[in-house]
């Protein structure tokens, strides 16, 4: 019976029945994705232009002097008066009383395109771009490692959730990742860190690698270090990450699994993995696809409050003493840092969905 | 649907914290008083940084407060904050969302791009950056940031629903009639939403607190009151961890928790409504008529029960 139904097999799930639609020619069909693309690439330009331009108007607008606050801490932090080239950054990213507002945008824009953000207060005489500089791969890694392993694992475990929906699996885990997606994730750091650094000491209390190996990529000892430091921070994460991505597959899966297609397929006897995996999971995945571009702005919010806690060297470590000190010019270049990376990621998202779902590329 | 949504156990559970949660936040300081007998701010000399016992139900933290005087007292900077964001998050996204898809046009296009720009933009950077100027902020500033950026996504809901209610018979006919547009959108289509917006009034409540929360965490929250955020804050910044103090940050997580929990039961009832096949009561009946053919047909005969065992 299974060797007749193979080749059967082979056909449909290269072309997955709702996924599937008539098929026109091809350079139409080449064109549809193109011009998609070039739509939502337009946008998320559009939207980067707006972020920017906020981050530009926001300073001028608020209460109180931000240009002058930062001067005053600057002062106190030198202990001399500003230097006139001090003042000019200072004034061209928050505002300078005697130029008009375009003139400042323009000069913003400039100093923007050479990724001059300006001097760090804090860090006195620290450019904002080499302290983000040497944060941003932290968070980076910190990020991308575990966004995958938690949404690997979630829409796996869910799938197979929702492929029995009932089950004694599935009447187990509902409730506890119900609680668990409520949990705030620096909350679960802080416990994670006492329970598992403080209380049981398997891991390092804080920081991003072992201070006393010499910092460096060639060395085994320091990777190494990294590894061991990052454990804790990762784990927490990915514990956090997984239950969304668990549940929004489970409940699509839910749904999926009474399609005449999967019935089909059962009924030809093709092994349950099969059905699981080609068939149901394949088209129930598409949510949890796009829902990664929509996710990724509240996943770096936590991963860097999560770097707080852990005071992992991160973009969340440096947001969290800019807070505290004042720190403005480093502020904006981590806003600005964060709504970047999320643009690329939902544009990213996006071409992986022309390329996953034929649908979007006939449309348009 | 509303009286569905309702009688549904989960549903009932996450109302019910719900309402717990608002009474404690109006009743706090009266409930810290009389039923703890210490008051947030009270300092209790003997006590400084002592686990739970001894007087202290859930211990001291290293200031001499009571810790759970101090979580019915935060109730109220949490919820108060999570309230407020949520009735003027949901009111932003019914404004934007529902004429948007009820006028349609350029209107609707224009409305569309700016809150696809907000819903884009990450609000966590948003209301950070923003609180971050306002440092030190009154906790209704506060509430005020957090719900600005906090609309998007319920307007683009609101939208859709709007635009399939649109065109269905109900108001089609009042149009012809020569309803006003306002009467249509507030007495034929306005009523339709009323559950969806419940809904999303919660979640934007929760997600207010949690917003309050992070803000806190960083620093940047309100100075005047004790919230659930401030409490875990101070523990974090006093290094509660390293002394081991677990009762200082332990409760006021799970507090938020249990909240997030609550909206999450609310949304699996509304959910399991609108997409029946989620529901577990209704597999459990479908299951039960299975069974009970499956038993008709073993009667019947052992060969016609085995197949309908292999169909099921």
């Amino acid at each position: 019976m299974r060797p007749a139904a193979d080749p059967d097999a082979i056909r449909t799930t290269t072309d997955p029945p709702p996924a599937g639609t008539a098929p026109g020619p091809a350079p139409r069909k080449r064109r549809g994705a193109l011009r998609y693309f070039r739509r939502r690439l337009g946008f998320y330009l559009f939207t980067a232009w707006a972020a920017v331009s906020l981050n530009f108007v926001l300073p001028r607008f608020m209460p109180g002097n931000p240009a002058d606050t930062l001067l005053r801490d600057l002062q106190d932090q030198t202990g001399q008066a500003p230097t006139p080239e001090q003042v000019h950054t200072a004034q061209t990213f928050f505002g300078d009383p005697t130029k008009d507002l375009l003139g400042q945008y323009l000069d913003y824009w400039k100093n923007l395109a050479h990724f001059d953000f300006g001097v760090s207060v804090t860090n006195y005489p620290t450019p904002v771009s080499q302290l983000v500089g040497q944060a941003l791969p932290w968070t980076v890694l910190l990020v991308g490692t575990t966004t995958v392993l938690a949404w690997v694992l979630g829409t796996a475990l869910g799938a197979y959730m929702g492929w029995k929906p009932g089950s004694r699996f599935d009447a187990i885990f509902a409730p506890t990742t119900t609680f668990l997606h409520a949990v705030p994730p620096f909350w679960l750091s802080l416990v994670a860190l006492w329970g598992f650094s403080y209380k049981l000491g398997w891991f390092p209390v804080g920081g991003g690698y072992d201070p006393k190996v010499p910092f460096s990529l060639n060395n085994v000892w320091f990777v190494l270090s990294v590894l061991k430091y990052g454990a804790l921070p990762a784990c927490t994460l990915v514990f956090v990450g997984f239950n969304g991505w668990l549940f929004s597959m489970r409940n699509v899966m839910v749904t999926t699994v009474s399609e005449d297609y999967v019935l089909l397929a059962r009924a030809k006897g093709l092994a349950a993995w099969r059905v699981l995996f080609k068939y149901a999971a394949r088209n129930a995945l598409l949510p949890n696809i796009t829902g990664l571009a929509m996710a990724i702005g509240g996943i770096l919010g936590g991963t860097l409050m999560t770097e707080m806690v852990f005071s992992y060297p991160g973009l969340g470590l440096l947001l969290m003493k800019a807070t505290t000190g004042h720190d403005f010019p480093v502020m904006q270049a981590v806003f600005l840092m964060i709504t970047l990376a999320v643009l690329v990621a939902n544009l990213i998202a996006d071409s992986v969905y022309v390329l996953l779902d034929p649908r979007t590329r006939d449309e348009g | 649907m509303l009286n569905g949504i309702l009688r549904k156990w989960n549903v009932r559970i996450g109302l019910g914290i719900f309402a717990l949660a608002l009474l404690v936040a109006f009743l706090g300081p009266w409930v810290a008083q009389s039923l703890i007998g210490w008051s947030g701010h009270q300092v209790d000399y003997h006590a400084i940084g002592r686990p739970p016992g001894h007087g202290h139900l859930l211990g001291t933290n290293t200031a001499g407060n009571d810790v759970l005087a101090q979580t019915v007292l935060g109730a109220r900077g949490s919820v108060f904050v999570g309230l407020v964001s949520a009735v003027l998050a949901t009111v932003l996204a019914a404004a934007v969302g529902v004429p948007s898809g009820f006028v349609g046009g350029r209107y609707d296009r224009v409305m569309t791009a700016f809150t696809n720009v907000f819903l884009t933009l990450p609000s966590f950077a948003l209301t950070l950056i923003v609180a971050g100027y306002v440092q030190g902020a009154p906790w209704l500033m506060i509430a005020l940031i957090i719900a600005v950026f906090e609309w998007p996504g319920g307007a683009r809901y609101l939208r859709s629903q709007t635009l399939s209610l649109r065109g269905r018979d109900f108001t089609v006919a009042m149009r012809m009639v020569g309803e006003t547009r306002l009467r249509l959108v507030f007495f034929e289509v306005m009523p339709h939403l009323t559950g969806i917006i419940s809904a999303m009034f919660l979640r934007a409540m929760v997600a207010g607190i949690f917003a309050e929360a992070g803000l806190a965490f960083l620093g940047i929250g309100s100075t005047d009151t004790i919230s659930w955020g401030t409490m875990i804050a101070d523990a974090h910044s006093q290094s509660a961890i390293l002394n081991g103090q677990w009762w200082w940050f332990v409760p006021p997580g799970l507090c938020i928790a249990v909240l997030g929990m609550a909206t999450a039961l609310v949304n699996f009832g509304i959910d399991e409504i609108t997409n029946p096949r989620l529901s577990a009561a209704g597999r459990r009946l479908v299951k039960k008529f299975h069974a009970a053919r499956a038993a008709g047909r073993r009667a019947a005969g052992p060969a016609a029960a085995e197949t309908a065992g292999r169909s099921t």
